[in-house]
């Protein structure tokens, strides 16, 4: 019996979504008087893991998974959940992990939740609190297998240090054949991921124009945020798909999101909700944004974004 | 080629969530149900499908009869014949397990099916469904291309794109960009005329068990007044002090 966690790299190194993922496993493992063990895929230095009370690391090292894929993955991450007699699997909500998760879950004929927030209610029986309804509401999902799976939301637990040993052992499995093949990955190597920034700055159609969004992009490198928009910025074709968030775009649960000239649709509101702390700056008054946010200022974007940068730069060159 | 669309019956977007019997159960009390919305993205790519390269398509979902209205828009939308599994949806694994026997009875070479339900957002239907029919799978699909039993498609990862190599029988978990929101279409007369002829076969459960089981529901805390500031130099202060978001 263990909880075994699945922590994803990038370049060599552990994503900070990892560490999370390992910090709620460790709270997982100590509700069921178990220990951790992760399972990384031709991962790197693992120190930082037992810094976040993993006891164990199983290092699956195999060129063919340089390149993600979703099927093989699975496979590997099943073999050593029945290496480890594991009970409970750990995952994040990256979308690697979302896109593997549902075929682990046939692998090892586990129950999965998705989107969970915090730790089990209670280990027997097995339910957690997820949320539902695009963040409008949660659930408690009691999960009646012998294996459980979690999907841990992004910022749901956060980290805690417990220092374990982070014992690392190589770690081989029977990967399958692939029957999807990467041809090529289009992403941009300078730019925040949506996924993993902490500040998200996002705009909307106030911005009047594609050829009014420098002054957004100069916010997001003063912050070293990820930008966004909202739903009808994508669909004009004035910023790309990938930046749209909100129900059919990309969710969002960073710690601090800013909102510009965006009025704040249900849609738009029910994927960014996640986020902690959010930020409106908005023409009207009445935009439902401002029933949303923590803090709002009323006003035109094209003077209080040149002032908010200026002085934003002022802080962070103070503060760092 | 043979086309099944896995269609979610889904509380409309702008739909109020409330909960009855002690917060265990969805109050679908004034609730207008649509097509999930993941859902008619990749219906609208499977009738381009059906256009272009000759494919038929059918639509099929796992519900009550009460679902049956939603099944009928797709019907309108452009899709051939529809099934309803006469069982009530109850957990992700559950509902992949009845569409599986479907897509095997079948003999489907393409499972479009929306990337997460709007409304459990559980996101695992899909790759269940390959799991359990042994088809490769995409995830977050945003574009689809099939040559004969060659596809290609391209997925959504964080911080960009994938563009991916794979053959038939495929489920892909489809969202926006299969087609844009322009390219959705809206039943006009001559569809919903037509809808009402088209077959719509109920066919009973296999029994599949559940894994899991959603027994309470809550909702969110209400959240305090939006605190308005006049100047950034007060919004800097609070996120930095307060908030500690800077």
């Amino acid at each position: 019996m263990s909880v075994l966690v699945y922590t994803e790299s990038e370049n060599g190194e552990f994503k900070k979504a990892s560490l999370e993922v390992a910090s709620y496993a460790k709270g997982v493992a100590d509700m069921m008087g178990t220990s951790v063990t992760a399972i990384a895929v031709n991962g790197g230095d693992t120190a930082p893991l037992g810094t976040y009370g993993v006891d164990k690391v199983l290092n699956l090292k195999d060129s063919k998974l340089e390149a993600f894929n979703a099927a093989a993955y699975a496979k590997g991450i099943a073999a050593a959940a029945k290496a480890e007699g594991a009970t409970v699997v750990v995952l994040s909500q990256s979308a690697n992990a979302k896109y593997l998760a549902p075929l682990l879950a046939v692998e090892l004929e586990a129950g999965y939740a998705s989107n969970v927030v915090a730790l089990p209610e209670s280990a027997a029986p097995f339910k957690v609190k997820r949320t539902a309804f695009t963040n409008k509401a949660f659930n408690i999902t009691e999960i009646s297998t012998d294996v459980k799976i979690v999907g841990l939301g992004k910022n749901a637990y956060g980290l805690k240090e417990n220092s374990a040993a982070a014992a690392t052992e190589d770690f081989s499995a029977d990967l399958g054949t692939f029957g999807v093949e990467v041809a090529s990955v289009d992403k941009a190597t300078d730019k925040v991921s949506i996924a993993d920034a902490e500040i998200v700055v996002s705009a909307g159609r106030g911005m009047k124009g594609p050829e009014n969004w420098g002054m957004i992009e100069e916010m997001a490198d003063i912050l070293g945020a990820a930008t966004a928009c909202s739903k009808p910025v994508s669909d004009l074709g004035w910023r790309p798909h990938g930046e749209h968030v909100g129900q059919t775009g990309k969710p969002v649960a960073s710690n601090l999101y800013i909102a510009i000239g965006i009025s704040g649709a249900i849609q738009h509101l029910a994927g960014i909700n996640s986020s902690k702390v959010k930020v409106v700056i908005n023409t009207d008054p009445e935009a439902p944004f401002f029933k949303a946010a923590d803090y709002g200022i009323v006003g035109d974007a094209f003077e209080i974004v040149p002032q908010l940068n200026e002085k934003l730069k002022a802080f962070k060159e103070k503060n760092s | 080629m043979k086309i099944l669309v896995c269609i979610s019956h889904v509380p409309d977007t702008t739909s109020k969530i409330n909960f009855t019997e002690g917060d265990t159960k969805f109050d679908t009390n004034g609730v207008q149900f649509v097509i999930n919305p993941n859902d008619e993205f990749g219906l609208t790519r499977a009738m381009w499908f059906k256009e272009k390269q000759g494919a038929s398509v059918d639509v099929v979902n796992v519900g009550g009869p009460e679902t049956e209205p939603t099944l009928r828009k797709a019907l309108a939308i452009g899709a051939d014949t529809a099934i309803r599994v006469n069982t009530e949806a109850k957990d992700g694994f559950q509902v992949a397990k009845e569409l599986a026997k479907v897509v095997q009875d079948g003999g489907y070479d393409l499972v479009i099916a929306g990337r997460e339900s709007i409304d459990y957002n559980g996101g695992m239907v899909p790759g269940m469904l390959a799991g359990l029919t042994g088809a490769n799978f995409v995830n977050t699909c945003i574009s689809l291309e099939v040559d004969g039993t060659n596809a290609t498609a391209t997925r959504e990862i964080d911080g960009g794109k994938e563009t991916v190599t794979t053959t038939l029988p495929l489920v892909i978990g489809g969202q926006k960009g299969l087609v844009e929101e322009s390219d959705l279409r809206i039943p006009n007369m001559r569809g919903i005329m037509m809808a009402r002829k088209k077959p719509l076969s109920v066919v009973e459960p296999t029994g599949a068990a559940t894994e899991t089981a959603a027994v309470a529901f809550e909702k969110p805390a209400p959240k305090g007044a939006v605190k308005l500031v006049d100047t950034v130099d007060e919004l800097i202060d609070l996120l930095h002090n307060e908030a500690k978001a800077i």
